[in-house]
């Protein structure tokens, strides 16, 4: 079963009293579909208004935006599962510029700075340099001292913007698909997959199988006895 | 400005649209009465695509989730948050009280951790316990049935556990554990920590006809647009309607003040209407207060009249005194056994399926009170900060941290899933001294003077906390794991988050048979004006260690009933 098809049947089996809130008891498959996965932000006209602003405006410079996506390619090389212009993350770290506007200044900056620290070590910009060169200068400031208790500005620089890399990737539909995250879909919950709890050397207890859902009966209306006692 | 009218006489005008609020909505409207809800946010309902935020991706938005616009990110269904633009509220001294506000139809209950708990027999009389705080005018007995009534309603799953204090009720099926829950449990249970199946107003079985059942998405935070878990709206309004119930909705009306005619009692409300930022009046028989603890302190002391000039319902100059929030405190542990995991859809309700209450004896601690343990962690989805400090964790593991390119790919997998937390949520002790009253400096963008807050903790809630951090460090080696961070010290409270924090704020109307020494009786009618009634968790004398919402809902109900027997009587 694929996931379309699985959400399809889970959607019908289980979401079928929800549906008939909107007054149609016979709403069909293709509008249930429709219903959940069409593209809608949710958001209230305040906060869309707020986002078309931010969308509208431009901080960084496009030398600054070549550079970021320099460094976005080295922080994260590309490979058969993704890569970085995939995942929109140039795009990410501009939006995040003027969304977050406390990290324009270190960002700008720490851009700033490698141009500096190249011109003074090899005569040049850093988007100028070679490979190797480039990678000498990330050896500088891509391992912050964990005995420090401050780190220096370049490397406080690169831990800011291979933060903003690498959670750009990962929220990307490649990403998440790289991170192997399976959920965000309906199904049923019927506990941590029996291999996985062998290889832990865990199980649910006996005396609380009683406690859980039975999900072949999910569907019966829930009834009691007067002491409490589900009995559906 | 001319405040315009509205020709129509309710019998009774609701102010809020929360758990307080709903539930009168619906008890009031299912016994025949006119009733009108003044709800200060939009309209609002789970069901409706353009305002569900249910099942989108994190790249369905520019920021990936981050909580720019919305405190706990920008999918969470809480309109408004900490700092709401144009609606301040200031601090006295060096007071950091941070309250919590959401603007809507159903108010905070679109987006909380539906954790649903009873307060206990213990709960409603902690002075005769240990002589701190005040009783409350009723016991359990006398909220049981309504309890059961909301639990038959709404729907709480969880688990009969005949322990004196976590009463049962009639609950559906629980759901199993996840993995990091089952290592929680492990941890706990070798310290002596009772756990048990969590109890959380999500379907896991169907209830009624009209509501769909849990598709175990974890998003309860987003609201849920079949209705699989409890919100104010889905649950209480609209159904409330749809039986044909008199309902009218008054929605971004922000109450400004409650009227009252000349021998004191109330008429109605004056609203601002924020779409056209007129004033009006809308009149009823009863006024029922449910606007959220604080918010219904400030209607009330911006209620002031010749026959009730320190505000309404204030004879006792209590009105926004004893607030007090839950006390929390947070710890996170990172477990080796858990990296490298074997990936499947752990995503499972929206909250955990397992917790521990309070499971000590007061006599032998340095502190009153307890509190309960939230359990969180598993292989959630990924949202903004995911892939922050990729392998910081290595450090643990004696590996390099740092670094660039493929490796962080690989240190992102490895660690995924292998961080879990506890969070600690207590009874603080209400006091006098801890308050939010009207800043006469400060108005809001209504012109309606704003509130500012007065609040400390005591030594109590910090040795609490300090109690909390020992436990989780011990179940946290317990389990095999490694505690993140340092223990909080003395100079930071012990952890303990700032009051508000918890967003449990409660007290500010209190309940007692003496109206010299609290504002509502135990029908949480004012004792100085018999037609205004208030169902948030102002009432409440002392906010147990657990979740206030469904005694907001047992009370909101009994004090409905009371109204409808009143009316009726002809005594309001």
């Amino acid at each position: 079963m694929n996931r379309r098809d699985s959400i399809r049947s889970l959607l019908l089996g289980s979401m079928a009293g929800g549906l008939a809130l909107e007054s149609c008891v016979t709403e069909n498959e293709t509008s249930i579909e429709k219903k959940i996965w069409e593209y809608q932000y949710g958001r209230t006209p305040e906060e869309k208004a707020y986002d078309e602003k931010l969308l509208g405006q431009q901080f960084f410079e496009n030398s600054e935006i070549e550079k970021i996506k320099r460094l976005a390619n080295q922080i994260l090389p590309p490979n058969e599962k993704g890569n970085i212009e995939e995942a929109k993350v140039p795009e990410f770290i501009e939006f995040m510029a003027k969304d977050f506007p406390s990290i324009q200044t270190r960002m700008r900056g720490g851009l700033m700075w490698l141009d500096n620290y190249t011109n003074k070590t090899y005569g040049k910009d850093f988007i100028n340099c070679s490979g190797d060169e480039q990678y000498q200068v990330l050896d500088q400031i891509a391992f912050p001292d964990p005995k420090e208790t401050e780190q220096k500005q370049e490397v406080q620089f690169f831990s800011l913007i291979r933060n903003l890399v690498m959670t750009g990737y990962f929220t990307s539909e490649a990403g998440i698909k790289e991170l192997g995250y399976k959920g965000n879909q309906p199904n049923v919950w019927d506990g941590v997959p029996v291999d996985v709890l062998k290889d832990h050397g865990m199980s649910y207890d006996k005396s609380w199988m009683p406690k859980f859902v039975d999900q072949s009966k999910r569907n019966d209306l829930a009834q009691w006895d007067e002491e409490g006692n589900l009995i559906s | 400005m001319q405040i315009i009218e509205n020709e129509k006489e309710y019998d009774v005008v609701i102010v809020g649209s929360g758990a307080g609020g709903g539930m009168a909505t619906k008890i009031l409207a299912d016994a025949g009465l006119k009733v009108a809800v003044v709800e200060a946010g939009p309209f609002f309902d789970p069901a409706e695509p353009k305002q569900q935020t249910q099942l989108k991706w994190p790249y369905q938005s520019p920021r990936r989730g981050a909580g720019t616009t919305r405190a706990f990110g920008e999918f969470d269904m809480a309109y408004g948050g900490w700092e709401i633009n144009g609606e301040p509220y200031n601090q006295i001294g060096d007071t950091q009280f941070d309250w919590f506000r959401s603007r809507m139809l159903g108010g905070r209950t679109n987006h909380w951790g539906r954790i649903s708990l009873r307060f206990g027999p213990r709960d409603f009389k902690g002075k005769d316990r240990d002589g701190l705080g005040e009783n409350w005018p009723i016991g359990y007995e006398d909220i049981k049935p309504y309890y059961d009534k909301v639990d038959k309603l709404i729907g709480v799953f969880g688990s009969k556990e005949n322990m004196y204090n976590e009463p049962d009720g009639y609950f559906l099926p629980a759901p199993k554990p996840r993995l990091h829950e089952l290592y929680y449990k492990k941890g706990a249970e070798k310290s002596g920590v009772k756990v048990m199946p969590s109890r959380l107003s999500i379907l896991t079985k169907r209830i009624n006809n009209e509501r769909g059942i849990c598709f175990y998405c974890n998003q309860c935070s987003r609201s849920c647009s079949v209705y699989g878990d409890f919100s104010a709206g889905s649950c209480l309004i609209f159904p409330a309607q749809k039986s044909g119930g008199q309902v009218d909705l008054y929605v971004n009306s922000m109450v400004r003040e409650v009227e009252v005619n000349e021998e004191g009692k109330a008429t109605g409300v004056l609203y601002i209407n924020k779409e056209d930022r007129k004033e009006y009046r809308v009149t009823g028989k009863v006024v029922v207060l449910a606007a959220s603890a604080c918010s219904t302190a400030r209607i009330l002391l911006n209620s002031k009249s010749t026959k009730h000039p320190n505000g309404l319902g204030n004879s006792s100059n209590l009105v926004g005194k004893y607030l007090h929030d839950s006390t929390g405190s947070d710890r996170m542990a990172f477990v080796p056994e858990l990296m490298n995991r074997k990936l499947y859809n752990e995503d499972g309700v929206g909250g955990m399926h397992l917790y521990s209450p309070w499971w000590l004896d007061n006599k032998k601690l340095d502190f009153p009170r307890g509190y309960h343990i939230e359990v969180w962690g598993g292989l959630g989805m990924p949202s903004y900060g995911t892939g922050f400090n990729p392998n910081d964790l290595n450090k643990h593991l004696g590996l390099k941290v740092g670094g660039y390119g493929n490796q962080l790919r690989e240190d992102v997998k490895k660690f995924y899933g292998s961080v879990m937390g506890m969070s600690g949520r207590g009874e603080s002790i209400a006091r006098k001294d801890n308050y939010c009253e009207i800043d006469p400096t400060t108005v809001d963008e209504f012109g309606v003077p704003v509130l500012r807050f007065n609040y400390s903790w005591s030594d109590n809630e910090r040795k609490q906390a300090r109690h909390m951090h020992e436990t989780f460090e011990e179940i946290i080696e317990n389990m095999g794991g490694i505690v993140l961070g340092d223990k909080p010290g003395a100079d930071k409270d012990y952890g303990l988050l700032n009051p508000g924090r918890i967003i449990h704020e409660v007290g500010t109307t209190r309940m007692g048979s003496d109206p010299k020494k609290s504002v509502v009786n135990e029908f949480e009618q004012l004792h100085d004006v018999k037609n205004v009634f208030i169902v948030d968790a102002g009432p409440f004398v002392s906010q147990a260690d657990k979740n206030p919402t469904w005694t907001i809902m047992a009370l909101s109900w009994r004090t409905s009933e009371f109204i409808i027997q009143e009316l009726k009587k002809q005594n309001i």
